[in-house]
């Protein structure tokens, strides 16, 4: 597809999608969003980026093949969940550190769900783009 | 026909010399156990596995796994210190050590495990090792053919095993082996008890080799020497016969026990006596004698007089020591000529002095002559086959047949390669073997001899506390010896030495006549080939039949199937009045519905492959507006985000396809209408059904609960996702990742065929 809008804008939307995907990403264990919703986003923003400008500017956008990306979140989900073993708890029990708790005030809540969710947005993120990046280029 | 092929080099390093000192150890550590076992202890450890289902991690040393477990570590090491050399130089050396001290250990956790489920999960673990050991020249075909056979046959076998001991778990009210043989009469009685027999022995009986499954043991003689010698010989294939004579105490006295494995083990030892002398290569002869071993003990573990006990457990020790011995001579004959064909080899007695020694000891003690073990063992199983009380003609007579084809055999493998004369031209100069090759052979030789001059330093240590775990009291084990007198045994052993070497003078002849009706009788080793290609075509013809490669024929098969499911049903079953009640819907609601309408009509009637997709993606999104209206706002973002993708997607995808007229879809338009609106209304009826039936909310009211004190989270779908249901999650992940790589691997394929 050879569109200038589509080109130059897919640039700067990418970048903002890549942002908001993440600010989902974080925002999941209270509000709406979460690692399956901000990998679709993010992915979202790459595919239009592909189609603006190619696949070959795509991916050399992205630097890491998406596969690799996808298999990287595997591990980073798998190692979250292993993680509990650790700490003598069942596989996949969250484990949490709350650093500047006082009070009913959590402070900055940190765990191991949340690296699961970091797993599960790469996975979707990674096998989306390997998808469209792979149909794209065979068509 | 060896794809071993045997260097010169002597050692393999670290990786020789570490497994060796491993499994000696491990043999030293159950030789300083021996005196607090026959003093009649058994020691037992336990550790909670899986508390939850009842599952331990336990094991129990008593007579029966004592004397396996020395047999295993002790052979075990010989094998180990063999292979060092019998393999020197070989570039996987270590992955092969690996494989084989692998197994021991698996071996050993078989026979120690005192839990039903760790039992079963070593018994595997030996499949496994011994796959990979009779597939170490994976670079053959036959290598590999052997491999699969055994790991099929076994692992068929392994499965009806899985679900005996689950039964018999369940029947009996625990998973602890000596809890359940505590108990023998109570299962005895039981009503599950023949299903459990039945499927215990399919276990048993594939991985000892019984008739009608013996023919992968032969075939898995494609592994290394020494693993046919430590595998196949000693161990592996005596699982099924450990597992048997474990349970005896449970399972043992019926007339389905006695029988089963009367005939069995009496129709496995003839036949493959018969087919260990139609041999002519000399490891595949000691294959078949193995078979013959096995089913002989099988034989006696159907019976319960303490003769046929005690007749058990001695040529168990006999056939390891002596079988192991003369596998590890062939090894070395192997190893000096690079051949094993009986009719070529001769005349290597004067070269190989003590490989000619050491395989005349075993093989005497195998013919059962005295002074060795194997007149002990041979009059023992005489003795204990006159006990059987129904039928002791049949019994002694397989016995006696079965021996002396035996004592021909022994004569065949370790008798005229050696001392025979011959003109034959050998492949290689032979010369003795190095001592690290002498010493298996070698030692257990001298122990058949020791053991069979005085029997005593095997009776009181070893015999008896085994005979215990059958019968309960050590002093049920009847006294080995040498001289037991003028009696009916000695008379039958004077037979068999008649008839055996009757029947080794007339071997040749015999061998032709015998190949001439095994090429005649049917064969169980084409037979599986016949199986297996059988499953293949049938396989290809389903798959050529339900899965043609025309995506619309794959959705018109599986949306057929589930109306044909639900309708069907439906139908049978019938759904009673779900009429939902309709009045007081808000108008937003009706409005998404006609939204959702529409879309549905302009995907279905239009011409262009532009406007369908985008008349589902407004489906897609009346759906999401759905959500939203029920407030689950991350289902309905999830909705959209796909539904988007989708859309672009299939949008790139089709701006290279033709029109849809160019392929005449039209004449399959009423055929998918009809189709479609009868899942769209079987669905239908089934989601007014649930919703019919009360909705059960205590899960989402747990969660409602929990999600914010235990799991610091206010979005409880999230919460489920990555906390309550994490590994759920995990799993559909891993699903996300293999489709789009195996998508991507599609993809890719036609892609490099079209530029082809």
């Amino acid at each position: 597809m050879n569109s200038i809008i589509l080109r130059i804008g897919s640039r700067y939307v990418v970048g903002i999608l890549l942002l908001f995907s993440i600010y989902m990403l974080l925002r999941g264990h209270n509000e709406p969003g979460g690692g399956f919703i901000g990998g679709l986003i993010g992915a979202t923003g790459f595919v239009l980026y592909a189609i603006g400008c190619g696949t070959a500017d795509a991916r050399a956008a992205l630097r890491i093949m998406p596969q690799t990306i996808a298999m990287a979140g595997l591990g980073i989900a798998l190692v979250a969940g292993l993680a509990a073993a650790a700490f003598g708890d069942a596989l996949f029990t969250g484990q949490w550190l709350f650093i500047g708790a006082e009070g009913d005030d959590k402070g900055l809540p940190l765990s191991t769900v949340l690296v699961f969710d970091i797993g599960v947005y790469l996975v979707v993120f990674g096998a989306i783009l390997t998808l469209v990046f792979a149909m794209e280029e065979e068509i | 026909m060896t794809n071993d092929e045997p260097s010169r080099r002597s050692g393999n390093g670290f990786a020789g010399v570490v497994p060796v000192l491993i499994s000696g150890a491990i043999f030293v550590f159950f030789l300083t156990l021996v005196p607090q076992i026959s003093a009649g202890d058994v020691l037992r450890w336990s550790y909670d596995w899986v508390p939850s289902l009842g599952i331990k991690l336990s094991f129990l040393v008593d007579g029966l796994s004592l004397t396996f477990s020395l047999l295993i570590s002790g052979i075990g090491t010989l094998v180990l210190l063999y292979s060092n050399t019998y393999l020197a130089g070989h570039v996987q050396y270590a992955r092969f050590a690996l494989f084989l001290t692998s197994f021991m250990l698996a071996m050993l956790g078989l026979v120690l495990a005192d839990n039903l489920i760790g039992l079963f999960v070593f018994w595997e673990l030996t499949t496994i090792t011994s796959y990979l050991l009779i597939g170490f020249g994976h670079e053959t075909t036959k290598g590999r053919r052997s491999a699969l056979q055994a790991l099929f046959v076994t692992g068929a076998g392994a499965l009806a095993l899985l679900a005996g001991l689950i039964l018999l778990g369940i029947s009996a009210g625990t998973f602890e082996i000596s809890e359940i043989l505590a108990k023998g009469d109570e299962i005895r009685a039981h009503e599950m008890y023949l299903p459990i027999l039945i499927l215990l022995l399919a276990g048993a009986f594939t991985k000892s080799a019984q008739f009608p499954f013996h023919f992968w043991l032969p075939n898995a003689m494609a592994a290394p020497t020494p693993v046919s010698a430590f595998l196949h010989s000693a161990t592996m294939v005596k699982a099924g016969v450990y597992l048997l004579a474990r349970m005896h105490p449970a399972f043992s006295g019926t007339d389905v026990w006695l029988w089963t494995l009367t005939i069995f083990g009496a129709v496995t030892a003839v036949f493959a006596s018969f087919l260990a002398l139609r041999q002519t290569d000399l490891k595949q002869a000691l294959a078949y004698t193995t078979l013959m071993a096995l089913g002989t003990l099988t034989l006696f573990l159907g019976q319960t007089s303490s003769y046929a006990i005690t007749a058990f457990v001695t040529f168990l020790i006999v056939h390891s020591l002596y079988k192991a011995a003369l596998f590890l001579v062939v090894g070395c004959i192997d190893h000096a000529t690079g051949t094993r064909e009986a009719e070529i080899l001769g005349g290597l007695g004067r070269v190989m002095p003590v490989t000619a020694i050491a395989a005349a000891i075993a093989a005497l003690s195998m013919a059962g002559f005295p002074p060795f073990l194997g007149f002990i063992g041979k009059e023992l199983k005489y003795a204990g086959a006159l006990a059987v009380a129904s039928e002791p003609v049949f019994v002694a007579g397989a016995v006696l047949l079965a021996n002396a084809l035996m004592l021909a055999v022994a004569g065949v493998v370790a008798f005229r390669p050696f001392w025979r004369k011959t003109d034959s031209e050998l492949p290689r100069t032979p010369r003795e073997a190095p001592w690290q090759m002498l010493a298996g052979p070698v030692l257990l030789a001298a122990a058949g001899a020791i053991f069979g001059i005085n029997p005593d330093l095997l009776q009181v240590p070893l015999v008896n506390p085994t005979v215990a775990t059958f019968l309960g009291d050590p002093t049920d084990a009847k006294e080995l010896k040498l001289w037991a007198g003028v009696n009916l045994p000695l008379f039958l052993s004077i037979a068999t030495f008649v008839l055996g070497l009757l029947i080794y003078v007339i071997h040749r002849p015999l061998r032709n006549l015998l190949i001439r009706a095994d090429n005649a009788a049917p064969n169980f080793d084409r037979g599986w080939d016949a199986f297996l290609s059988g499953l293949k075509a049938f396989a290809w013809w389903q798959t050529k039949y339900l899965q043609s490669g025309v995506l619309r024929q794959y959705i018109f098969i599986t949306f057929a199937t589930v109306l044909v499911g639900l309708g069907g049903t439906m139908l049978v079953r019938g759904i009673g009045n779900v009429l939902p009640d309709l009045t007081g819907i808000a108008l937003r609601n009706w409005a998404v519905v006609a939204l959702i309408t529409v879309g549905t009509l302009i995907a279905a009637t239009t011409r262009s492959r532009i406007a369908a997709v985008a008349a589902l993606g407004v489906v897609g999104i009346g759906v999401a507006l759905i959500f939203i209206i029920f407030s689950a706002p991350d289902v309905a973002i999830t909705q959209l985000l796909v539904e988007t993708l989708i859309v672009v997607l299939v949008a790139v995808a089709m701006l290279r396809l033709p029109f849809l007229d160019a392929q005449g879809e039209s004449d399959h338009r009423p055929w998918d209408a009809v189709l479609a609106i009868g899942v769209g209304g079987v669905v239908t009826l089934t989601l007014l059904a649930v919703l019919a039936t009360p909705l059960d909310l205590r899960l989402t009211e747990y969660f409602e609960v929990t999600s914010w004190p235990e799991a610091f989270g206010r979005n409880i779908v999230n919460v489920i996702l990555v906390d309550f249901r994490a590994l759920d999650t995990f799993g559909e992940i891993a699903v996300v990742v293999i489709a789009s790589l195996s998508a991507y691997a599609l993809l890719r394929t036609t892609a490099k065929e079209k530029s082809e």
